[in-house]
């Protein structure tokens, strides 16, 4: 169990506040307020298309939202210049749900990419961190030569995350880690995550539909909900607490997904497309 | 049963009028028109902010020699072998084309001149940004389009990296710094295959063919020719990464948007090239006023 009673108190590293995303007249995120504590794990559930990964993109300022602010350790995000953003996103770490590894480049290149861009040390020191970094995930030297395309997906996520670590993040977020990987290398992703947790003083928060991963690395887990489902003014956020409280919520729609149950949904979708 | 007054029906408000077919189909036109007109205005809107920002990161810091140098050899060394052939075979192709309207003027020594005119005012930079276009631009769109698709340049800004510093500006910058050397080689080369074909194959004597060109093009003609296309080269890695950097979605996507980056680079040097082609001439006769080369005299 991970120590969360001390965290909750202290100042959030990273706030969300009465967040909207729409995208042309789609509203994909409706009034998302969170407050992340520094240190905590947050897990992000939810069904396909309810705006897990536009949250995520959001807390870095990949997308611009249409009201609302993230905050991260008092800077509005989506205020500050260029330069300052750039000095901003060096303080994160981001593991792609499909690892965005530069397939024009070897792993060695893609590890070493944001120390070269962003530091000044030699290139010794930066292929030694490479190596260490890859031995962290659990990925031996000799992978430095390959391409991306050359890897299993399970590989390229462990680069992914060795990439994201290269710069010591303070924040690390994580799309979807675990999807299109077997059960085993899903269980490898999630230890790393606890694993990356243990070692660097880390804030992360993982989007993830994967129960099992919620519930193994997160202190906290926050589910939404598709805004196009819901009714009037019902809140996004369905659910906001400990992993351990999913069991107890009395939400049919929580329990459900936790459940991985499909319900009446198969009529509501043949009803949708009007069949 | 309730007593009481019967609620009395509100009047029911009157229907709007049904449309006919043809009034229908009206609006829907000028509808059509109007999304035309808002769709353009947002591309060429976004088109220019994308170019701005270009040149802010290209006045604010130079990308490192790493990313430059393959974007040069891609752009400039690649290129090479088909901007030459098809150099030569346009100089051909206007020794054919305008041999027979000369030989009835009786004018054919004159041919030198107007192929060797043509191609450094007009083909060759036309030819030259029509090649880059399509071999470099459709590939940039693709690359970039991929790199969208697959969230790589989104990794790119959340390492702290500017896509378009890392991305674009080494494109824009090998694209025009290089287009003017390829022009100069679809030049070079359409002067040797229209040289070969009127002397060796038309006939034409070789010394009026020199003499002739050499009166008729200028530095200044070269010059005009190069300026063209320094603007081409940069209108095409402009268009061929904003297509990129808003690719959609998939292989259908990445496939349009390296279609879309030829054709909109293609209408583009066309339509710069007849704005600079005015904007040229009248610097030319403005600083020249007197100075009038007629094909018929000399």
């Amino acid at each position: 169990m991970h120590a969360r009673l001390e965290e909750d108190h202290s100042e959030p590293i990273l706030d969300v506040d009465s967040l909207h995303v729409q995208f042309g007249s789609q509203t994909v995120l409706r009034d998302i307020s969170i407050k992340i504590p520094r240190g905590q794990t947050l897990a992000i559930i939810g069904e396909s298309g309810c705006g897990k990964t536009v949250l995520l993109k959001t807390m870095i300022a990949l997308i611009r939202p249409t009201q609302g602010q993230v905050t991260f350790e008092g800077k509005n995000l989506h205020k500050i210049s260029e330069r300052e953003l750039t000095k901003e996103r060096i303080r994160y770490g981001f593991v792609f749900q499909g690892a965005a590894l530069f397939d024009s480049m070897t792993i060695g290149q893609n590890v070493a990419f944001p120390l070269k861009q962003h530091t000044r040390k030699p290139i010794e020191e930066i292929r030694q961190i490479v190596f260490g970094l890859l031995a962290d995930v659990g990925l031996p030297d000799s992978i430095v030569w390959k391409k991306p395309a050359e890897l299993s997906g399970g590989m390229q996520k462990r680069v992914g995350l060795a990439r994201s670590l290269a710069l010591k993040p303070e924040v690390m977020l994580y799309d979807e880690p675990t999807t299109g990987l077997d059960p085993i290398m899903s269980d490898v992703i999630n230890e790393l995550i606890l694993r990356t947790r243990s070692r660097y003083p880390v804030t992360s928060i993982v989007v993830t539909h994967d129960m099992r991963t919620a519930r193994k690395v997160a202190d906290r887990v926050l589910m939404l909900y598709p805004a196009s489902r819901l009714k009037g003014d019902e809140p996004q956020i369905l659910y906001d607490g400990p992993p351990e409280g999913l069991d107890e919520c009395t939400d049919r729609r929580v329990t459900q997904f936790v459940h991985g149950e499909a319900g009446e949904r198969i009529m509501e979708m043949r009803e949708a497309a009007g069949v | 049963m309730a007593t009481g007054t019967a609620p009395t029906n509100p009047t029911p408000p009157p229907r709007p009028r049904q449309l006919t077919w043809i009034e229908e189909a009206f609006f829907n036109w000028i509808a059509d028109w109007g999304t035309l007109g808002i769709e353009f205005t947002i591309a060429v809107g976004d088109m220019s902010l994308f170019a701005l920002r270009t040149m802010q990161w290209l006045f604010n810091r130079l990308p490192k020699r790493e990313t430059l140098v393959p974007n040069f050899y891609q752009v400039g060394v690649m290129s090479l072998p088909v901007v030459a052939l098809t150099g030569t075979f346009i100089g051909m192709v206007l020794a054919v084309q305008s041999y027979f309207q000369f030989r009835q003027l009786g004018l054919e020594t004159r041919l030198g001149a107007v192929i060797n005119m043509t191609l450094v005012r007009e083909l060759g930079p036309v030819l030259a940004a029509t090649m880059l276009a399509g071999r470099v631009g459709s590939a940039m769109a693709a690359e970039l389009g991929t790199m969208r698709v697959t969230e790589q340049i989104d990794a790119l800004d959340s390492m702290g990296t500017n896509p378009i510093h890392y991305l674009v500006v080494p494109r824009f910058l090998a694209c025009v710094i290089l287009i003017p050397a390829l022009t100069v080689m679809a030049d070079f080369m359409g002067f040797v295959g229209g040289y070969f074909y009127s002397v060796n194959i038309l006939g034409i004597d070789q010394h009026y063919y020199m003499y002739n060109s050499e009166q008729f093009v200028q530095s200044w003609d070269i010059f005009y020719g190069l300026i063209k296309s320094v603007f081409f080269g940069g209108t095409i890695a402009i268009v061929s990464c904003h297509r990129g950097f808003h690719c959609e979605a998939g292989a259908e996507g990445v496939g349009r948007a390296a279609t879309a980056a030829f054709v909109y680079s293609f209408v583009f040097i066309l339509a710069i090239d007849l704005a600079l082609g005015i904007g040229l001439d009248s610097i030319y006769n403005y600083m020249w006023p007197d100075h009038v080369v007629s094909i018929s005299g000399g």
